[in-house]
């Protein structure tokens, strides 16, 4: 990595914040536990990462830091969504109060 | 088109996803479809991956994704009590994730440019300490660890030692890369530091520690994505950052500390004031009582604490919530951002119980309604219905947003005893001439509460 991509990445990386920053400002705080179940599964992103390094193979030590990284991530990914959509679906809305 | 470009063409869709699913999950009604959007944009992440060039086996991929989801389904079914500690957990694997990739990526390039070994260090930093900081996190929330702050002298030194050794480590490393021993030790450093950052945390404590450990675990994927020049794994672990930075706000300023005091981590002194020995008197009444002032009430506000999740009252609680909306009667909840264990654990909690989710009040709506209300029932809510965090400079939870349950023409308040509780701090509130005491387990005495009701009812 050299200068211009460093600052590019960092445009990147400044960008996105302020973007998250404004977007879950207005999350309901009703629903923060499942917001926090949610932005956990998506940096399960790191999977990405994990998946290069566990297929390319080039050494024995790497593979096996590749796919502890890979199997890491893929709890997150498959328990993060599916307990954020539990969770979502238990929010009912009630019914109106008669007198 | 090249394969390479279309791999990243899904990364740009796949980061569009990510924005979409936050967005969507402002509000209910269009938050599950914010949570199959996510999915989406992991599957175009994942199946991006899964076709670079470089990747010359599956074996492996393979038996991964099968462990991670024989392991991850299960965890998908835990109760809602044990979110938290699941949340934790998940902190940890994905900080863990990102520290194995860093250590991998430092074994195979020995040559690397120093901007690329300064981002290289702060992953690798940051998902090792995440990483032993969420477990420790999850060993107080699941007790297997004790939930009380433990101190010693010097602490801060050490702490603060350990940390700048470590980011010593990792300066000389951007200056003189390729020493593997080096490198382990400064991973073994940021391990030591997780553990120590939590040990002086206590429980109640916790909500914030795990924002922080979220945000913490979010730039470590960020970090990763500096380094192996991707950018969608840039924006994914910024949103995820950003999302723990306002959290770990919210709750900072929920329990009233400072952010700063967070951030360096010289947080969780144990406030531990003796109770004031002065004899004051206080009012009880019998479930009987309390079954006619609810009957008699036409608004009913519920305060909640973590106290009634401990106690499993919550369905308890339901049961009285229908018989009381059935008779007319408006009931709602009144949520403080720190009731539970984690930010908006409350709500999932009672949600799970099947209240609807417009009967949940934010405090400011609560304490905006309070003044209206005939009857405000406090069961397992203790510091945050203390009027002394208003006006007594003496308190220790002086300053902190409170809701204001003394404003209620009437207080009834489930408790057990008159022993104040986990912080050791009195509350004014049970000794006002409004308030009746309703001595008992918050389940039994809720179901008393039922059936009470449904006998005065059928009469």
């Amino acid at each position: 990595m050299n200068l211009d991509l460093l600052l590019t990445y960092l445009y990147v990386f400044v960008l996105a914040t302020f973007l998250g920053l404004e977007i879950i400002r207005r999350v309901s705080p009703m629903l923060h536990t499942p917001l926090m179940s949610l932005t956990n599964a998506i940096s399960a992103i790191a999977v990405v990462g994990s998946i290069v390094i566990a297929g390319e193979q080039k050494t024995t030590l790497t593979t096996v830091l590749g796919t502890l990284a890979v199997t890491a991530s893929m709890i997150n990914i498959v328990s993060g969504y599916l307990i954020t959509y539990r969770m979502l679906s238990m929010f009912k809305k009630g019914k109106p109060v008669k007198r | 088109m090249s394969l390479g470009t279309w791999i990243e063409v899904a990364y740009i869709f796949s980061a569009a996803c990510f924005v979409l699913a936050l967005k969507w999950l402002s509000a209910v009604p269009t938050a599950r479809r914010g949570v199959i959007t996510g999915v989406l944009g992991m599957a175009l992440a994942v199946g991006g991956t899964l076709l670079r060039p470089e990747i010359e086996s599956y074996r492996w991929i393979a038996t991964a994704f099968v462990i991670g989801t024989v392991i991850g389904v299960p965890m998908a079914m835990m109760p809602m009590t044990a979110v938290p500690q699941r949340t934790a957990l998940s902190h940890a694997f994905g900080a863990l994730a990102a520290a194995l990739v860093g250590t991998a990526e430092y074994v195979l390039n020995t040559h690397l440019s120093s901007f690329t070994m300064g981002a290289l260090a702060i992953e690798v930093v940051l998902g090792f300490l995440t990483f032993t900081a969420s477990l420790m996190a999850f060993g107080k929330l699941q007790e297997i660890l004790p939930q009380r702050p433990i101190t010693y002298k010097g602490q801060n030194f050490v702490n603060v030692g350990i940390l700048v050794l470590a980011i010593g480590t990792a300066i000389y490393l951007i200056v003189h890369p390729g020493s593997l021993i080096l490198f382990l030790f400064m991973g073994a450093l940021a391990l030591v530091f997780g553990v120590l950052l939590i040990i002086p945390i206590g429980g109640a404590d916790m909500p914030t520690v795990i924002s922080l450990l979220n945000a913490y675990a979010g730039l470590a994927a960020s970090a990763m994505g500096f380094v192996l020049n991707n950018k969608l794994l840039i924006i994914a672990g910024a949103l995820d950052g950003s999302s723990g930075l306002i959290l770990s706000i919210i709750m900072c300023k929920a329990m009233n500390r400072s952010f700063s005091n967070v951030l360096f981590g010289a947080f969780g002194q144990a406030q531990v004031v003796l109770a004031e020995t002065q004899q004051k008197s206080h009012r009880s009444a019998t479930a009987e009582e309390a079954a006619s002032l609810l009957l008699n009430a036409s608004s009913v506000m519920i305060v909640p604490g973590y106290g009634m999740a401990v106690a499993q009252a919550q369905h308890k609680v339901r049961e009285l919530f229908d018989l009381l909306t059935k008779n007319g009667i408006s009931v709602k909840f009144a949520i403080h951002p720190v009731a539970g264990r984690m930010p908006g654990h409350m709500n999932v909690l009672l949600a799970e119980a099947n209240i609807p989710y417009d009967a949940l009040l934010e405090m400011e709506d609560a304490n905006s309604e309070l003044p209206q209300t005939d009857v405000a029932l406090v069961i397992g809510a203790n510091d945050v219905t203390n009027p002394a965090a208003r006006h007594d400079q003496a308190s220790p939870i002086y300053g902190m947003p409170i809701i204001n349950t003394d404003r209620a023409r009437t207080v009834l308040v489930i408790k057990r005893s008159m022993n104040p509780g986990f912080a050791g701090i009195d509350n004014e509130l049970y000794y006002l001439d409004r308030t009746l005491m309703l001595f008992g387990d918050a389940k039994s005495f809720v179901s008393d509460l039922v059936k009470e009701v449904q006998g005065q009812l059928a009469t």
